[in-house]
């Protein structure tokens, strides 16, 4: 039981998606590696474009015209998604054991379908259930989700939901086949920020009872905090830092996850005005060879044009970057200095 | 859609689409919107020198030269490349002079029909309000009037003639200028650039010339192409049904109506003078196609990455893609 | 509901009034329906005997009184062509008309449909490019000529099928595929484009990403959506085939319908009929609209009605 409890759930190796427009081929993702076991949360924070999203879109089979994957691998529990009978075991995998939550649950449903109908397709489609099945088993999962009044809501269409019950809905449908990962794309971006709280919470606790893996994407670092148990941080298609969240935050040591968590205003901060982090992502049409960081970072020098690999920094910590742990910014100090040793 | 096209850098080198030389680059390319433009040009070259060239008189008859078949029909001779008709005339010089026909009937009604449903339109989307409902509802009402059966009352009453005929399908036929317009005229003035320009008090002729005309060009140009081929289309039809264009003049639609008793016997007097028909109003499409797609930033990029796409299907798959069956 | 279908009647009415002040203005204020309807040879008697008769020597003012009196009562006037009431005319040939827009606009949809869909799975495939081109062809396709051509090559060259006229199901064949092609061609371009619209749609992400089989995303959720503007456009061919384009494939075939009877009435100068045609087909169109909007709201559960 043991050895497969230690082996990762889902791993992303050498992933690589690009593409296809008329100014040239984009690099959306240029080799992310990652990996995520049983019961283990996992923020993946960036800025938009820096493929969060499209990540996520890889694992769930969601890459089309114009876009494709163009390299690496995409495994679940040890067998690829990508190769040899790999894509038709993957459509019995998709809804059942991964399940993905969007960004928008307004435009994420159906406007002409009923939710009930909506989410007992799930559960028609994986576990077999006919439709009268599934419509018991529907009741229950809005009441799962903190939908009041399941068998009037059941009957309702989209547009007769506030945003935030349907994003309870997406989530219902989502958990509908007790999946092993959830992966959650920016979930609450699109709500208001007091239904946000209660979305979140509503995640948290599934992933408690359900024993859930979750993949949260996000750009908003206070939702990682509390939320996850491990953090990686992408950049221009690439993920330049890993790390426990607790751990990360007190020592960032990619000058750029050092800049988004300057960046990112405290309530506690001292300092009067916002600050960001100078410059501009790099074209993914031409992707710098070295780090792509280089062009913004403070503390760059000539090594740092060719590619720094993800390595170990200290004890569950990997950076992408050949001066690591030093600080970048004058203000980061503190957090940035080794930390001791526990 | 957002998330699968990420953003591209403006500073990398793009044709320009607006260039002349990187249009025709284009067009070249596009086969099908290629052979439309030829087909355009040459209807347009044919209608105004027509007179000229044509080997008969459209209108000349001769009994000794009755429905004699093309030349590579057995009976067939050089006299006349597509045969004749009933009354001995030039089948070949009638289709030539047909063009003119279409394309003066086609050019007057989309003129007359498009000024006046683009004023309207106009008038109705920055009005607003009660004029704005009023406008609409006349075009609701009239968009529900029995269109062909009008216009084949009103003719009968009238009588026909290629005068009551343009003037006829303009009147039937503005409707959908004005819709579109008052659409877009709508939505461009919702945008904060003419929201802007109303605020700090640009007078609403200057918003609608500098702002709002130049986002009605495309979506116009392609909607008059579009609507040319219907004209072109019902003048067939109505000269056909013999409430268009009267003889002696020429019309496509007109010698298909003098073929149709022949067609056991002269299968070749329907045939070339409806092929025309067909031909034109094929070419345009395909022309109009091609322009609506290239005007379109966002359906450029489409029929970018679908072309990739299938090139890279045909080079085989080199890398695993999971392809949605 | 109710209210919903009272007002869309109210709507109706301006739409039968505004063809009522238009074809009145057209034959009694730009025409001459005495001019129209005697032989040139009448004499100024008879003009003047056929103007008292029918009211036409009195102000136009009282003539458009009494003439919407007259259709306020369904009373259209006698037929001079047939000698009986037009209406009588009308309801015999109606149900023809109304059978062949059945067969033409059934057999459209059901070759729209299926095209349309295939075509939209992968743009600018194969099966996408000679379905478009094909589209595009049948666009282009003037009716008369399509007709005439169909009769050339089934009944003139193979003799399969009847050249014209009314009678068992062998005479429909040719009038239906003629009303169909064009129309098929406009509906399956329709439905290509707005399911490939539909299948851009976030929604359809949602349905792939629970794994469903692409049949259920492309039938069930793509296709089904799209259905919304198939409606308009196949409720729009058959309000357009009512309003007269049937006009022309019946006189090619000889069909005894209403368009049939139209260009008949026209030989005949029969002014009075067809102008009882014209507002059948008036109240026709009205009514087919109404039914359009309920169907709408059946497919989709946010228009509301009123």
């Amino acid at each position: 039981m043991d050895a497969i409890s230690e082996m990762p759930l889902l791993e992303v190796e050498r992933l690589q998606v690009e593409f296809d427009t008329r100014a040239g081929i984009v690099h959306g993702l240029r080799g992310v590696d990652l990996s995520i076991r049983r019961g283990e949360t996992l923020a993946l924070v960036g800025e938009s474009g820096s493929g969060k999203s499209v990540t996520a879109q890889a694992v769930m089979g969601l890459i089309d015209v114009p876009g494709r994957i163009a390299g690496g691998d995409i495994r679940w529990k040890g067998q690829s998604l990508l190769k040899g009978d790999g894509p038709r075991r993957a459509k019995d995998i998709r809804g059942k054991e991964v399940a993905l939550i969007f960004q928008d649950p307004m435009t994420s449903l159906n406007p002409l379908i009923t939710i009930g109908a909506q989410i007992g397709e799930v559960l028609q489609r994986h576990l077999g259930m006919t439709k009268a099945q599934a419509r018991i088993r529907v009741l229950e999962l809005l009441e799962a989700v903190g939908i009041p009044a399941p068998p009037r809501r059941a009957a309702q269409y989209p547009h007769e939901l506030s945003g935030g019950m349907r994003q309870r809905v997406m989530i219902a449908m989502a958990i509908a086949c007790e999946p092993q990962l959830l992966i959650a794309d920016e979930p609450t971006t699109a709500l208001d920020v007091t239904i946000q709280a209660q979305v979140l919470e509503l995640i948290a606790g599934l992933q408690e009872t359900l024993k859930l893996s979750v993949i949260l994407i996000t750009h908003d670092l206070g939702v990682v905090a509390g939320l996850c148990q491990r953090v990686a941080v992408m950049y221009a298609g690439r993920i330049v830092e890993t790390g426990l969240a607790d751990d990360l935050f007190e020592r960032p040591s990619h000058p750029y996850t050092q800049g988004l968590i300057r960046s990112t205003p405290r309530l506690d901060d001292r300092l009067e005005r916002l600050v960001s982090i100078e410059g501009a992502p790099p074209s993914l049409l031409a992707p710098p060879r070295g780090c792509a960081f280089e062009p913004r970072c403070p503390i760059a020098e000539a090594r740092c044009g060719t590619e720094p690999p993800l390595a170990i920094v200290h004890a569950g910590a990997s950076a992408a970057c050949w001066k690591p742990s030093q600080p970048a910014w004058r203000d980061v100090p503190a957090s940035a200095e080794p930390a001791p040793v526990s | 859609m957002a998330v699968i096209s990420p953003a591209v850098p403006t500073a990398a080198a793009k044709p320009r689409a607006g260039s002349f030389s990187a249009l025709a680059a284009e067009l070249w390319h596009d086969k099908a919107g290629l052979f439309g433009f030829a087909i355009i040009v040459l209807l347009i070259v044919l209608a105004f020198i027509a007179p000229l060239i044509t080997p008969y008189d459209p209108a000349l008859q001769s009994v000794a030269a009755r429905l004699k078949p093309p030349v590579w029909m057995a009976k067939g001779s050089w006299e006349h490349l597509l045969g004749t008709d009933h009354l001995g005339r030039d089948v070949l010089s009638r289709v030539m002079a047909g063009a003119r026909t279409s394309l003066i009937v086609g050019v007057s009604v989309v003129l007359l029909a498009g000024s006046f449903g683009v004023l309207v339109g106009l008038f109705a989307g920055f009005k607003g309000g009660r004029t704005d409902a009023v406008l609409m509802r006349l075009v609701d009402i009239q968009v529900a009037f029995p269109g062909l059966l009008m216009i084949l009352l009103i003719v009968s009453v009238i009588g026909p003639s290629m005068t009551t005929m343009i003037v006829v399908l303009a009147i039937t036929n503005w409707m959908i200028y004005a819709r579109v317009v008052r659409g877009i005229v709508l939505s461009v003035r919702q945008t904060p650039y003419v929201e802007a320009a109303e605020v700090i008090g640009c007078k609403p002729a200057r918003v609608i010339f500098k702002h709002i005309l130049p986002n009605l060009t495309s979506p116009l140009l392609t909607l008059g192409i579009l609507e040319f081929t219907n004209i072109v289309l019902a003048e067939a039809a109505m000269s056909f049904l013999g409430l268009g264009v009267q003889p002696p003049a020429t019309s496509w639609g007109l010698d298909v109506a003098n073929g149709k008793d022949y067609i056991f016997v002269a299968w070749w007097l329907i045939t070339f003078p409806g092929l025309s028909i067909s031909v034109t109003v094929l070419a345009i499409n395909l022309f109009a196609n091609w322009l609506r797609v290239t005007t379109d930033p966002q359906e450029r990029e489409k029929r970018f990455a679908r072309a990739k796409a299938a090139e890279r299907r045909r080079a085989g798959r080199t890398a695993p893609t999971p392809v949605e069956a | 509901m109710g209210l919903f279908i009272l007002r869309r009647l109210f709507q109706g009415f301006l739409v039968v009034l505004g063809v009522t002040l238009v074809v009145f203005v057209a034959t009694r204020m730009v025409g001459d329906p005495a001019q129209v309807m005697l032989p040139l040879s009448a004499t100024a008697e008879q003009r003047a005997a056929f103007e008292h008769k029918f009211g036409l020597d009195r102000p136009m003012a009282e003539q458009f009184v009494d003439f919407i009196g007259d259709l306020a009562t369904f009373d259209f006037g006698e037929s001079m062509w047939q000698r009986r009431p037009a209406m009588d005319v009308i309801a015999g040939r109606l149900p023809n008309t109304l059978k062949l827009i059945a067969a033409g606009l059934g057999l459209a949809i059901v070759l729209a449909l299926p095209l349309g869909a295939l075509a939209a799975i992968r743009p600018g495939g194969f099966a996408d490019r000679i379905t478009v081109f094909l589209g595009l062809f049948g666009l282009s396709l003037p009716q008369f000529w399509l007709g005439l051509l169909l009769i050339m090559v089934f009944a003139v060259t193979f003799k399969v099928l009847p050249t014209s006229g009314y009678g068992g199901w062998t005479h429909f064949i040719l009038p239906a595929v003629t009303l169909a092609l064009p129309a098929a061609a406009r509906l399956m371009m329709l439905v290509r484009s707005s399911v490939i619209d539909e299948l851009n749609q976030q929604y359809v992400r949602t349905a792939r990403a629970k794994g469903l089989r692409f049949p259920q995303v492309l039938f069930g959720h793509a296709l089904r959506n799209a259905l919304v503007p198939f409606i308009t456009l196949a409720g729009w061919e058959f309000i357009s085939a009512l309003a007269g384009y049937t006009v022309v494939v019946e006189t090619v075939f000889a069909w005894p319908g209403l368009g049939l009877t139209a260009m008949q009435a026209i030989k005949f100068s029969d002014l009075f009929l067809l102008q009882a045609i014209v507002f059948t087909v008036a109240i026709g169109i009205v009514l087919v609209n109404i039914v359009l909007d309920v169907i709408y709201k059946l497919i989709d559960p946010r228009i509301k009605l009123a």
